[in-house]
Parts: C-alpha cells; structure tokens; sequence
C-alpha cells in the first residue's frame, strides 16, 4: 500500500486535509441533531412549554440533517475526483513504464498480468482508495466522538454500548477467519472448474473420439461438488451474519431502554427523570451511530485486503527500473551501413542458470540475407532478439552499422530495424494505418507506399477484395482476417518501413510454400540493398540465403552456404534430411 | 494465461458495451418473464422449500413489527413517573412490567433472528444446489452439441457461462427472492401498525419517507447514464491497453510509442471524467439514505412532540414511530437493490438457458445396428458436404479404401484436411451421399461405435492435467500398468518417464515442462492403448528438434502398421509411400490418385509437391 501512496501529491494530501475537515463537521451535524430531540423531550416535558419552540428544534434538526448531507456530499465530491485522478494517474504511470520496459521486464511479469495490473488492479485501488477516504476518516471520528460523548452520561450505557460493540467486533473477526481462508480457496476451485471444462472444450475431438463423455463428467462433477461445498460453507456462513447483528442493534436498544427505566426509578426528583428520559432517546440514535461506524471499519477491513493486494502489484510494476536504456549514439558510419556483426555473443535470461546462446560470432554485410536455423530451444529467435534491444547481450557485443546497439539512442536504432515476429501483431485500424504503421524510418508513407508494401507483401489480392480495400477495417488483434494475411500485411508494414534491416523472426509460417516462395523473390528483387536476418523452421525458406548459421542448444554448429553446410554440418545435414528426401537434397 | 485474457475478450465485447441508454450494463436480460418462467420450471422440486422459506422471512418481519409496540408500552410505563408528560398524577415504574416487557421484546427479536437465520440457510442451499444443477446441465451438454455449435462460439463464452453467470444466478437468486419476501411484509407490516397506532404520525412517517425516496429516485435515474460511460471507458481502456502491451515489441520498434502514450492519455483522461461522476452519484446514495432516515427521524419527532404536547398521544408512540420508520424505509431501499437482483438473475439465467436449450445432436439410442471386429475397409460413395448449408465444400467424392491400406491427405494450409477427419469420425453429419466401413454406413450405428473403430492423433496434442499414466489410459478401463509402460517403451518414452521424480504418476501441469516433442509421443501411446483397427494421424512440423522428431516419426510408423490409415501428410516419404493419396484445396478433393499417377497428371498436386521441395 505505503509503495504506491507515495504517488499522491501535496495537493492530494491537502485535499485529504479538506476532506477531514468536512468530515469532522459532518460528524459534528450528526451528533448535533439527536440532541435537539433531547430539548423537544425536555420541552414536552415541562408543562407551559411553547408549541412553537418545537417547531423551531424541529427546525435546527432539519438544518443538521441537511447540513450532514451536505458536507457529506462535498466530501463525496473531493473524494470521488481525488480517488479517480489517483486511480488515472496510476494507470498512466505503468502504461508509461510497461512502454519503457524491455522483454526481460516484460516477460518476468507476463503481458496477462501487466493488462490485469493496469486495469482491474487499478479499479481495486480507486475502490479501496475512495471507501477508505470516506470511512477510515469518518468512522473512527464518529465512534470515538460518540462514545465520549455517552461516557459523560452514565457508566451502564457506556458498558452497553461497549460491550456491543465489542461482540459485534468478534463476530467479524470471527466470520473473517472462518470465511476468508475459503473465499481464497474457492478462486482455486473456480479455476478448477474453469479448467476441467476448458479441458473438455480444447480437447473436444479427443474427448469424442475416445468415447470419454462419461470419464469428462465424472471429472466436472468432482469439481462442481467440491466448488458447490464451499459455496455452500460461505454462503451459509454469511446467512448467520445479518441477523446476528440486527439481534446485537436491537438487544442494545432494549438494554438502554432497561437502564433508563432503572435509572429513572431511581431517580431523585421529577427533573432528574426527565433528564435521563431525554438522553435515552439521544442514546439509542447515538448507539445506531456507533454499531454503524463498528461495522462500516469492519468491512473496510475485510475489502481492504483485496485492495491492498491489487495496490503491491501496481507497485512493483513502477517501481521495476527498465534494463535497457537509451544510448548517446544517433548516426553511424553511412558507409557501414546495413552491417552487423556478432562479437563472442552469450546471453542467459535473467536469473536463469543456463546460457542460452554461448559465444556466437558471425557478420553479415549490407544486402546480404542471413539465415538462423536449428531446432526449437537452440536460440535462433533470441539471437535476432539481440539486435533489436528486446535483450541485451550477457557477454561479447552486437553491432549494427559497425556501432554497439547499447551505445545507440533506441529511437535510432529501431529506425534502422524492420521486424516481423513470429506472431502476428496487428491493431485496431485500418489496413492502411496498420502497414504504415508508427513513426519510425522513413518520413510519413504515402498512400503510393502503402500499396507497394501490400503488393511486395503479397497481400494486393485480398487486400484489394476486403470491404473498403486499403481503408478496410482491421478489428483488434486482427481477428477478422486469417493467420497467413496477419502475416502478410505484418511483413507489408515492415516493408514500408524501408528499414536497413530486415529480421524475420520466422514470419512466413502461416503462409502456404508457394507464397512463402513467391514472397521471398520479391520481397528480395525490391529491397535490394537491405540485410535481411531470417529464422525459418523449414529449409525450404532459408536454403538460398547468402549465409546460413546452424545453431545447436545454443551454440555456432556451422556457417556457411546451403550446400557446403550439407557436406561439413552434421546437425544441418540431420535436420535436411528430416524434411526432404535424399534426391531431392540431391547428395 | 494469456490465453485466457484472450478468449475471454470476445465475451467482454459482447457483454461490455452497447446496452442501450438508461440501465445498467450488460445487465438487461431479453425477456424477464419468459427467463423467470423457465427459471422456476428449472428448480421445481425447490419450490416447496423456497415457499417455506418465504414464509419463514415473512414470519421474522411480523416479529420485527410487533416489537415496537412493546417498546411504546415500555416507555409509557417509563414516563408514568414524570408528571410533565402524564398530565396526572405519578406512578412509580412496575418493575415487574418492565421486565415482562423486556422479556417479550427478547422472545421477538430472537425469534425474529433465528426465524432470518434458518431461511438464509435455506435460501442459500436451494440456490447452491441450483447453480451446481446448472453447471453440470451445462457440462454435460457440451458433450450432446454437434461441433458445428462450437465454430460459432468461443470457448471462453462457454466458460463464462459456467463461472460467471451460474455464479450471478446463485448470488442474486439468494438475495432477491427473501430479500423480497421480508420486504413486502415489512412494508405493509409497518404501515398498518403505524395506522393502527397514530392515523397522523403515520402519515408523517410515510409522507417524508416517500419523499426522500422520491428525491433518490429522480438522482438514480439522472446519475444511470455516468455509469453505461463509465463502464464503456473502462471497456475501452482495457482493450487499449490489451492491444498495446500484447504488441510492445511492434509498437517500440516501430517508434510508435509517443503515439500510443498519446492515445492512452486521451482514453484515460476519458475514463477519469466519466469515472468521478459514476462514483460521485454511487457515493451520494449513502448519505441520501443518512438523510432519509433523519428526515423521517424529525418528522416523526416533531410531529410527535406537538401531539403529546395536546396530549394526542403518549410518548411512547414517538419511540415506537422512531423505530417504525426504520423498519418502512428499509425494505424501500431493499426493493431497488431486490428489483435490480432480479434483473441479473434474469439475464445471467438467460444466457444460461439459452446455451441449455442449443439443438443436441440426434437421440442415437433406437440404432440397434452395431460394428464389431472391423476389418477397416472404408468407401465413399457420392460424398457431399459443407460447413455451412449455403456453402458446399465436398462436393462429389467416391473412394474406396481396402482394409491396412495408407491414405495421404495433402493440401496448402488452410485447405480443410481435417474436413475428412471430421467426417469419418461423424463429428459433422453428411449432406450427401455415405461413409461406409466395412460396409456399414457410418451413420447408421451409434457415434460411440464410431468412434471405437478410430484411434486418433492430433496435431495439436492435448493433454490434460493429471498423472501421465491417466493421460496414456484416458478412458480406457482395464488398462493394466504393464500396457502402458510396453505402450511407452513403443515410442520411446519409458526411459524419460522413469527419470521424472513420480514417474508415471508424475502430474502434467503448467510447471511441468514437457516438450512438444514428448507430447505428441504421448498422445501416440495414447492411441496406441486404444488399439483401434483404423487410424486417423496428423504428422507434426517440424517444430520440434531433430532428434525427437525421428522419434516421434517411428513411433507413428509403427502405429500405422496393420491399421487402415488416415494421414494428414506432411512428410515426403509418408506421401510417396501412401496407397491413396487425396489432394484438398478450399475445402474440395480435387485430386486422388497414387503419387506417381498425380505427378504424372501434372495437376495442383504436382505444382504444390514442386514448389515444396523444389530447390533453387
């Protein structure tokens, strides 16, 4: 909690301060306003008493009540406007810092956890954050105010109200430890739930196949019991929780009215009976007053967790510092340009044990296509991962354009960068906006540019028959055309780009081999002079690549052409025999 | 889990935004009558305890009425001594009265208590053990739906019908319909007593009441659109910033950052406006309430000290009248929240019935026709089908398979290879013409016996979370251990199961990390458990390393060994070896016929197997 208060300002703290102050004058109507029915008691009372000074209490009594709502409502004000800039702020601070973050800040949270954290998170604090305003402020005020205020009157209404409060107290606590262990338990349960019968959905032809419709629900229907058995505990639970205090309220009542009738019997005098009579309907309202505040801090206490929770997650997402920064370095030698090199590269993710990749070292010159092969886990797509920044090398150095990609400020290197992944990020928009996508590289692309990316893309043709061509709609994620368009029109915006480099983190396996085929010719007749890096599954891509670097669990196996590679690398050779056969591969 | 931010996000939309002006979002339900109906139809053997309960809630609100009438008798009782108030002569207080008093008042309120406590026991079972009901009834449909439901519907909608909306039944269903019952009772409870005390303090008592709820209502109503906005904002920032940090690396690389942040700031500070004004107006029903109360409080104070003071009434009606108009404005304030309960009850228990009542698959159980001892031969005869009725993808296709034979089926991604699997599997019914094996038509015996004939393998394994042991038997009774260590040691899998810390009763989970590879040899010895004269197999990318994929390429052999076999082909060598070979494009077989014959043809096959393998 204390990790991300610290982000309210001065100027929240004085609007807290402002807060307090009205919530004191708010407290301060309300334990003002029984006591003018106090005079009305006393007025009736006493014999001769005029009419019309009841009317004028019952005036005083209407201003306090209005004056309550009023102050209540300029603290609602403050409060609601001081929780949602707080709850703004927050959410600007981790977009902010998620933006500034590199894959490893990334990854160690996971993109899931980062959205949940910056939406729902977010919400739970405002929530928390307002409630707490309005009731850790208020209540603690009230109780301690009413209760000084009954204490002045007569030990056994103290001691009543006391110990009602102190049983209402207990039976909290006490519903707190038996509920809330089972309240965590049963996100587990429903999870469980959740994942059996997702299982059975994912699985849906297997489960089919193999005739398993019984063994499924055998198994839902373990789940179902056990989650049904603690919602049945909870809820049951919770059943016990409203009459018990109406009971508490109601037997505090009756109690103070038994005093006053002990109380007044004893009584010395008419005048002193009268008194006592009066307090006692003071007393019942400032009894109300009490339990309220009782439960209204104890239901603060039992949200507060959950808010609190939500409020250390925030935190640790603003204050993780991002490992890659910005570099001196905006231009390089034109005359390297499109180079890279790879110096004794090592890299291992953060606190992993293992080494990922393990001394590579390779060079690529301006025009040339490099190609990463190898099999899942050997490290390609970290490799290529380097150039970008997404992480920085362990050990040795990655150069673009003969200069350190660490000395680079990231703006201009990512200008030098066209990058395809491997899964296909498109966002809500238009085909347009998402091909000419961002600000980097080339000045604004013209809608001439556009085209061009689509075609070399090999995208014209569906782009061309969509509802609205180049301004159709792309939904988010786009979720409205297939996988091998995704692809296309992702390699289209890397094409508009007109960056130096290409790095295509295996981007062409949702197309079918022919595009895949046809794309790469063109895509190589019409970026000529651009260094391409490519990461492919299938050799078929990356067999006429002008260098070709086999990698095995995380080290350089061979470098060389297709062919030569054939002859001299045993882990390329394994890999082209499992997917052509030996005529074909003819050796 | 980031699979599940994503297909739970289709559901988000629908149910987000878009609720028209003036309710709660998402919340409305299409026919209120028509959903409650079939909800009170649905839990008809809990109608009779429901009505207890009723009763019961009904009960403890008459107790809770009848209390304060006892207490103005106390408090007359107190004022006898006080001459001011009596007009007469003083009496000392009966002590003894004041205990009866206080006795009886005892008796009510615990009565009242227990009588609360054991209908929200009540209440809280039946609702229980309707959403357990609903949940399984839901579970076991997903097994009676044809696949073709599941085209339309994502699996997170599915889900979010057993989590979420059995949930919001069993919630509101339990608040609503006592709540509702106690209420009533306590409103017109309340009301008579107040007449029967003081015609005048009653209508005091109720006049302000009524008034202060008129004055919340007009907010409410004013204050609904804040939180459709809001609730739409939020929407919106939640999708933003899904979408941004789901494309962080594209956005920084494509130095689109500056502009995201821009974009971010515009929503959010959109969020922010609607976000203070929703909690603003949920933030001032508190002390609305604070005032109706105290505005009934003066009245009923005022009011009651002027006709005492003319000697109307005794002060004990004042006492009485301040606890009378507790117990009138309370169920007010509860019918709002009751009303709005009912609404989601409805809604949530529509979305229910409406997943219940999706068309089954046709009933089976009159098809006496059984397959036993298959030999495999399959044919085609005159095969016609699509996805949809408007679009035929098969349109006229007759083969004939002899029993052991291997069949390949080819095609471009995207072509519909596992159309086939679909359709030999009866997962989709024919439009046209039959599937026979063995001479039978497929779908004149059971699905189930169907299914007996196949054993399947996936591309995409699917393993669930349990022992590997339970995962290779699945739902195959009388497996012993010795069958699924032999079925292992076939795909080479026994050596790396020994060295798990459980061994074969090592749980597959999250954190157990099993490559793709070992997957897919599990599932192999999965089917081979089976043991199923036919076989469906669908050959793996290469997207595992080398080795494994030798491995698991064996494995696959030798389950197709003495079993009529169905190929999705991926690899050259099962292509050339096969018996049949069936080339798919957009959904059609548009070519059969051996390797050699189709390369011959010069057709679509031969293009596709030239420019796969082709080598430049």
């Amino acid at each position: 909690m204390k990790s991300i208060l610290k982000h309210l300002r001065p100027k929240d703290w004085a609007m807290i301060g402002v807060i307090l102050v009205f919530v004191v004058i708010q407290v301060w109507f309300d334990l003002k306003l029984p006591e003018y029915m106090k005079t009305i008691t006393e007025l009736v009372g006493t014999p001769g008493s005029e009419m019309s000074e009841v009317w004028l209490n019952g005036e005083y009594m209407l201003l306090c009540a209005l004056g309550s709502l009023a102050t209540a409502i300029i603290v609602g004000f403050i409060a609601s406007k001081l929780g949602t800039s707080y709850s703004q702020r927050l959410r600007s601070m981790q977009f902010n810092k998620v933006d500034s973050f590199s894959m490893a800040e990334i990854n160690k949270f996971s993109i899931a956890s980062l959205i949940t954290r910056s939406t729902n998170d977010v919400t739970q604090v405002q929530m928390g954050f307002i409630m707490g305003l309005q009731i850790l402020l208020k209540a603690p005020i009230l109780m301690v105010w009413t209760v000084i205020k009954i204490s002045g009157k007569g030990f056994e209404w103290t001691l009543a109200t006391g110990v009602s409060m102190a049983v209402i107290a207990m039976i909290f606590i006490a519903m707190a430890m038996l509920v809330i262990p089972k309240f965590r338990k049963m996100q587990v349960l429903i999870d469980n739930i959740n994942r059996v019968a997702r299982e059975n959905l994912t699985g849906l032809p297997v489960v089919r196949a193999y005739n398993a419709e019984d063994h499924q629900k055998s198994k839902f229907e373990k789940a179902n019991d056990e989650l049904t058995a603690t919602y049945l505990y909870t809820t049951r639970a919770i059943a016990v929780l409203l009459p018990a205090i109406t009971l508490i309220i109601n037997a505090l009542m009756l109690a103070i009215y038994w005093i006053a009738a002990v109380l007044i019997n004893d009584a010395v005098g008419p005048d002193e009976a009268l008194d006592i009579l009066a307090n006692t309907f003071v007393f019942t309202t400032y009894a109300m007053l009490v339990m309220m505040s009782v439960m209204m801090i104890m239901i603060f206490f039992i949200m507060l967790p959950r808010a609190q929770v939500a409020a250390r997650r925030i935190g640790e997402v603003i204050d993780t510092e991002p490992s890659i920064k910005d570099g001196p370095v905006t231009e390089s030698d034109p005359a390297r340009k499109g180079e890279i090199e790879f110096r004794n590269v090592s890299f291992k993710y953060p606190d992993a044990a293992d080494y990922v990749l393990r001394d590579v070292s390779f060079s690529a010159k301006q025009g040339e296509t490099i190609a990463f092969i190898g099999s899942t886990g050997s490290g390609k797509s970290t490799l290529i991962n380097l150039v970008p920044r997404f992480y920085d090398a362990t050990e040795g150095s990655v150069l673009v354009d003969g200069v350190d990609v660490r000395e680079y400020k990231l703006e201009s290197l990512y200008n030098k960068i066209g990058y395809i992944p491997q899964k296909s990020v498109l966002f809500s928009g238009t085909v347009s906006s998402n091909v000419a996508f961002g600000d980097g590289g080339s000045a604004q692309a013209t809608e001439e540019d556009v085209r061009d990316a689509v075609r070399i893309a090999q995208g014209k043709d569906f782009v061309e028959e969509m509802n609205g061509t180049y301004d159709a709609e792309i939904s988010r994620g786009g979720t409205n055309i297939s996988g091998g368009q995704k692809q296309r029109l992702s390699i289209a915006r890397a094409v508009c780009k007109k960056p130096e480099i290409f790095i295509f983190d295996d981007s062409f396996s949702a197309l079918d081999y022919k595009t895949d085929r046809t794309l790469r010719t063109v895509l190589k007749k019409e970026t000529q002079g651009a260094t391409s890096m490519i990461v492919a599954q299938r050799i078929g891509t990356i067999m006429d690549a002008d260098k070709i670097v086999v990698l095995d669990e995380g080290k350089v196996a061979g470098i060389g052409k297709h062919k030569e590679l054939l002859k001299t690398c045993r882990v390329y050779k394994e890999i082209a025999i499992s997917q052509l056969s030996e005529e074909e591969l003819a050796i | 889990m980031s699979e599940e931010t994503r297909s739970r996000q289709p559901v988000r939309a629908r149910r987000g935004p878009g609720p028209g002006p003036g309710m709660g979002p998402g919340e409305k339900p299409k026919e209120f009558k028509k959903t409650w109906s079939k909800l009170i139809k649905y839990s008809k053997s809990f109608l009779p305890t429901v009505a207890v309960a009723m009763v019961m809630a009904a009960l403890a609100s008459v107790l809770m009425i009848l209390a304060p009438d006892k207490i103005k008798e106390l408090i007359d009782e107190i004022t006898n001594v006080i001459p001011g108030l009596m007009g007469g002569v003083p009496t000392p207080i009966d002590m003894h009265f004041v205990e009866t008093i206080a006795l009886i008042l005892v008796c009510l309120y615990v009565g009242s208590a227990i009588l609360t406590f054991v209908m929200g026991w009540i209440m809280a079972t039946v609702t229980q053990k309707i959403s357990k009901q609903m949940r399984s009834d839901i579970s076991k449909k997903i097994n009676r739906l044809p696949f073709s439901y599941f085209n339309k519907t994502s699996y997170g909608d599915v889900l979010s019908r057993i989590t979420n909306d059995v949930d919001t039944v069993g919630q509101t269903l339990n608040q609503s319909v006592s709540t509702l019952a106690s209420a009533v009772t306590m409103l017109f409870g309340a009301l008579i007593m107040m007449l029967l005390t003081n015609v005048t303090m009653a209508l005091t008592a109720v006049g302000a009441s009524i008034l202060g709820f008129a004055m919340m209502a007009i907010i409410v109503k004013r204050s609904q659109k804040f939180f459709t906005t809001q609730q739409n904002e939020l929407g919106n920032v939640n999708g933003y910033v899904e979408e941004a940090y789901t494309g962080h690396n594209i956005l920084k690389i494509y130095n689109a950052s500056s502009r995201s942040k821009r974009e971010f700031e515009e929503i959010n500070s959109r969020l922010y406006v609607s976000g203070w004004k929703s909690m603003f107006f949920s933030g001032m029903m508190m002390p609305l309430m604070m005032f109706i109360s105290n505005f009934g409080y003066v009245a009923v104070c005022v009011v009651g000290a002027v006709l005492t003071m003319d000697g109307a009434i005794t002060f004990g009606v004042i006492a009485a009248f301040m606890i009378y108009v507790r117990l009138f404005t309370q169920p007010l304030s509860q019918f709002a929240q009751a009303a709005s309960n009912l609404q989601r009850t409805a809604a949530a228990s529509e979305r229910v019935f409406e997943f219940l009542e999706e068309e089954e698959m046709d009933d089976e159980s009159q098809k006496v026709r059984r397959l036993a001892e298959v030999d495999g031969e399959v044919e085609f005869r005159n095969v016609g089908f699509g996805y949809t009725p408007s679009k035929t993808v098969i349109h006229d296709f007759s083969a004939k398979v002899k029993a052991g034979q291997k069949i390949a089926i080819v095609g471009p991604t995207g072509a519909g290879k596992t159309t086939l699997v679909n359709l030999l599997m009866r997962f989709y019914e024919l439009d046209r013409g039959e599937i026979l094996l063995d001479g039978v038509p497929i779908n004149e015996v059971p699905r189930e016996n169907v299914h007996e004939q196949f054993c399947m393998v996936l591309q995409d394994t699917w393993l669930f979370e349990g022992t590997i042991k339970e995962n290779i038997i699945y739902s195959k009774s009388g497996v012993s251990d010795e069958d699924v260590v032999s079925a292992c040691k076939t795909v080479g899998l026994d050596h790396f199961i020994r060295t798990l810390p459980d061994g074969y009763d090592t749980v597959l989970n999250d954190t157990a990390s099993l490559s793709e590879g070992q997957k897919q040899l599990l599932t192999i010895a999965r089917a081979i458990i089976k043991d199923s004269p036919l076989l469906i197999l669908d050959e793996a990318t290469s997207s595992v390393d080398t080795r494994t994929e030798r491995i698991v390429q064996e494995a696959m052999d030798s389950l197709t060994k003495n079993r009529t076999s169905f190929i999705i082909a991926h690899r050259l060598s099962t292509i050339k070896n096969a018996d049949l070979i069936l080339v798919l494009r957009d959904g059609d077989i548009i070519e059969n016929g051996t390797h050699s014959a189709l390369l011959a043809q010069g057709g679509f096959y031969a293009e596709l197997y030239n420019s796969q393998f082709e080598t430049s």
